[in-house]
């Protein structure tokens, strides 16, 4: 290949990872598209002005706090409550900022405030999948395309759910697509010991604390299992250093 | 609410969300992270996935999702069944959508 080849190269594997984070991310908007709809449904129930109700899909873009955040503006609560509990719902995103930041150190201030923009629950699902995968050096563009699809549909399911109603009959149970889309994404990130201990801690532990109010027992039953997994890990490392047990 | 709180609300909802999202990735380089927290972040993924499929498939708290619970929890598990052995998204979720359907359809 001559040397004017390789811009072109790599931006055709550029490319290439974008839409594969396209279209990894489309399991998850099946189960996202409802959400969406009945987003822009409620709030325009509400009584709220449609541009209001597009705005909170368009900048705060975070699903289940828009749905506390809906619920506390229709109690009257007081903005300054309504925006702390936005925080609160969405505490568990610095763990993926955290997570996803060494792979995005080396990129330019842009990106990285870009990517910050889009790292929902779902792209952070679907992209640490692929951190997981070899040959990172283009995999950002693959984030930025699980990002944008879920920006897209997040949008257009919004904007539908507010003009014309939520539309999907429940009886479709087509919102059950995204808890098996995480089952499906869960499975593999279980590697070892300590990661499967690490999961089944969160799963008893954020059912057993969900009653605590604004997601706050799912961000305290991540923090606590991530604790222990990795306590589990390094307790290992030092049994399989000390003695030859393995 | 008038439309000017609104808008307050919705300007200061996106300043929330985004500083979580931002927080590590803008604002802190990992090399200022110390090596324990680290080494912990490979358990994020792991720990928030199964956090989000087990309030979603048995419900939390007082709001045990019970007895509508009990058909999805069961889809659940057969789709978790044919993630480990398929390995494939797609037939995980066509397994428990059908799953869930034919549980709709028998108990009706």
């Amino acid at each position: 290949m001559s040397v004017s080849r390789q811009p072109s190269g790599a931006s055709a594997e550029r490319r290439q990872e974008f839409w594969l984070g396209a279209r990894d991310q489309i399991p998850i908007l099946v189960g996202v598209l409802p959400a969406g709809l009945i987003f822009g449904a409620l709030g325009k129930a509400a009584g709220l002005p449609d541009l209001v109700v597009q705005a909170f899909s368009l900048l705060v873009f975070a699903g289940s706090a828009q749905f506390v955040a809906l619920g506390l503006v229709v109690s009257n609560a007081p903005s300054l409550i309504i925006i702390l509990a936005i925080f609160i719902v969405n505490l568990r995103h610095a763990l993926y900022s955290a997570s996803f930041s060494e792979h995005l150190a080396h990129l330019p201030p842009c990106w990285k405030i870009c990517l910050s923009w889009l790292l929902t629950d779902e792209a952070f699902a679907v992209a640490s999948a692929r951190y997981r995968r070899p040959e990172k050096e283009n995999a950002h563009w693959y984030l930025l395309g699980t990002g944008l699809a879920l920006w897209a549909t997040w949008q257009v399911s919004t904007a539908v759910g507010i003009l014309v109603g939520a539309g999907v009959p429940e009886s479709w149970h087509l919102d059950f697509a995204l808890p098996l889309t995480f089952v499906a994404l869960l499975i593999p990130s279980i590697t070892d010991g300590p990661t499967r201990l690490t999961a089944v801690l969160a799963g008893l532990l954020a059912v057993g604390m969900g009653a605590l109010p604004y997601l706050f027992g799912l961000v305290v039953a991540v923090i606590v299992a991530v604790g222990v997994g990795a306590l589990a890990e390094s307790r290992r490392r030092v049994r399989s250093t000390g003695v030859e047990l393995e | 609410m008038s439309e000017e709180a609104l808008w307050v609300v919705i300007l200061g909802g996106m300043a929330a969300t985004y500083a979580t999202r931002a927080s590590f990735i803008v604002f802190v380089p990992p090399e200022r992270m110390p090596a324990w927290f680290r080494r912990g972040l490979r358990f994020v993924a792991p720990a928030v996935l199964a956090g989000l499929v087990a309030t979603e498939l048995v419900g939390t708290g007082e709001a045990l999702n019970l007895p509508l619970g009990y058909p999805r929890l069961m889809a659940g598990a057969l789709a978790a069944l044919v993630a480990w052995r398929s390995r494939n998204t797609w037939l995980t979720i066509l397994a428990g959508m059908a799953a869930l359907w034919l549980m709709g359809v028998v108990i009706g």
